[in-house]
């Protein structure tokens, strides 16, 4: 199977322009767009999901009022939001506060960048594409911290310093998780790791493809990007009943929106990075039989990406509204004791099995 | 904490997530377990939980006879005077019930007054569609007819 890394559009424009320079110019401009187009629709579409899976979890029905099936119901949440005053609050840091709004939400441009959708449908693949996303989540952090800070609020400044030691710890873990695709993979292009993993899918995928070992670092990824995420059941900057809405306490309007964007666009991310990493990102789940792999072979790889990636998307959700929050020293206890010794052993495993070359092929 | 203390531990606290996962699931597969009743769409197909407290009602047999003996114990059980019980005598010379007045606007629904009856003559019904464009509307006689028996 090969992976062309060239696509319709972009020779279409290079035949188009013979200016190289030009051509350059305008593929990028025409991906930055496309990227755009995930928050403004995928975004909408995921709050409504959430609060569906939300709804069917509680026993309830959920939005189904604005049209068919409620689904413009976040479109005119959007649009009240657009049309609110952004208030800044009385003693706050104005030029701090603003700034807060857009940190998160670029730091999830900048990893969406890197992301391959398909072999041929990603911005950029940086050879460093594992490093690169380790660097750039920090930044969504700083968001959150100055936001805190400048809004001169003590919800906000705990909030946000709750956010902040969180992230920070969960880093760490989710940083030798990622070490460790690195490690079995030989790569930290995220293109590349995803090649790593053709053929079927039972003893293929990185989840699968070291005994044990893989399956383990899955979950232990799931637990430490849900607290990356901010999301329940780890969900200890927002935490409602003691916090109001942590960080975002004094934020209205669009700069409210913009941190709720970024969450969400952080959630495709997570998800994408486990469909990357573990799930054999864009390649379709082979099944070794010659008639059905054939026909799923045909499936675009942007297919299989978005399936997996709604699969975990839907994860993730589950453990939003079953797992109760846990209080903010054991999260850290979590952390400190529990997952960052269990990461260290698995990388050492993880060198120990390479070793040794107990790999399925 | 012994190390064997502590993966037992871990390893009860993970069934215990995958319990509630199991849970959470079986209510996100089955649409048939949802609870909301979506009120002025089903208004034809509501029906209300036995135990619903709505409206007082006085329940008539077939014959149209009641069983109120205008005893007043609903009358002294109420907390907000909204039943006054206006007896009358029979041709017989029996202190019967004339009208059961009950006053809906006052009512809390605290279904004291069918709690203290000892003939069970009235119950909480099923009633909750109460709005009226007048309060006298409010002002209910309840017995259909005078007298018992």
């Amino acid at each position: 199977m090969d992976f062309p890394t060239t696509n319709m559009i972009g020779d279409m424009i290079r035949t188009l322009i013979p200016n190289t320079t030009l051509a350059y110019l305008v593929n990028g401009v025409l991906a930055v767009l496309a990227l755009l187009m995930i928050p403004f629709v995928l975004v909408p579409f995921l709050i409504y999901l959430e609060r569906k899976v939300c709804a069917r979890i509680q026993a309830r029905v959920g939005p189904n009022r604005v049209g068919p099936f409620g689904l413009l119901q976040t479109i005119a949440d959007v649009m009240k939001l657009l049309f609110k005053e952004i208030l800044i609050p009385g003693g706050a840091d104005k030029f701090t506060f603003l700034l807060a709004t857009t940190l998160p939400l670029s730091s999830s441009f900048l990893i969406l960048a890197i992301m391959p959708f398909d072999s041929n449908l990603q911005v950029t693949d940086l050879s460093m594409g594992v490093p690169f996303v380790i660097a750039i989540s920090g930044l969504g952090i700083l968001g959150l911290l100055i936001g805190g800070w400048g809004s001169n609020n003590k919800y906000s400044l705990l909030g946000s310093l709750r956010a902040g030691s969180q992230m920070i710890s969960y880093e760490i873990s989710l940083a030798l998780i990622m070490l460790f695709i690195v490690l079995v993979s030989g790569t930290a292009s995220l293109r590349e790791i995803v090649l790593t993993q053709q053929g079927p899918f039972w003893h293929s995928w990185w989840i699968f493809k070291i005994p044990v070992l893989g399956l383990v670092v899955f979950i232990l990824y799931l637990i430490s990007s849900t607290a990356e995420l901010n999301r329940g059941p780890f969900d200890i900057a927002e935490a409602e009943q003691e916090l109001t809405a942590g960080p975002f306490t004094e934020y209205s309007g669009m700069a409210y929106a913009m941190f709720y964007l970024a969450e969400y666009i952080n959630l495709v991310i997570a998800a994408g990075l486990a469909a990357t990493l573990f799930l054999g990102g864009f390649l379709p789940p082979l099944i070794g039989v010659q008639s059905v792999d054939q026909i799923l072979v045909k499936v675009p790889g942007v297919v299989w990406f978005a399936l997996k990636d709604l699969f975990i998307i839907i994860v993730y959700m589950f453990f939003r509204w079953t797992f109760p929050r846990p209080r903010v020293d054991q999260l850290i206890a979590f952390e400190w004791k529990f997952m960052l010794p269990l990461n260290l052993i698995m990388l050492v495993l993880g060198a120990v099995f390479v070793s040794v070359g107990w790999i399925l092929p | 904490m012994k190390l064997q203390e502590y993966l037992a531990k871990s390893f009860h606290g993970a069934i215990s997530l995958l319990k509630g996962l199991h849970i959470t699931a079986g209510y996100f597969f089955h649409p048939s377990r949802i609870v909301t009743e979506q009120y002025p769409n089903n208004k034809k197909t509501l029906k209300m939980a036995e135990r619903f407290r709505g409206q007082v009602i006085m329940p008539h047999d077939e014959s149209g006879e009641h069983k109120c003996t205008a005893c007043t114990m609903c009358e002294k059980a109420c907390p907000n005077g909204s039943i006054s019980i206006l007896p009358t005598k029979n041709v017989a010379g029996k202190k019967v019930l004339g009208q059961f007045i009950y006053r809906f606007d006052t009512c809390t629904l605290c279904s004291l007054c069918v709690e203290a009856c000892p003939f069970d003559a009235i119950r909480m019904g099923q009633n909750f569609e109460n709005s009226a464009y007048s309060r006298e509307a409010f002002e209910l006689i309840l017995n259909k007819k005078e007298g018992r028996g």
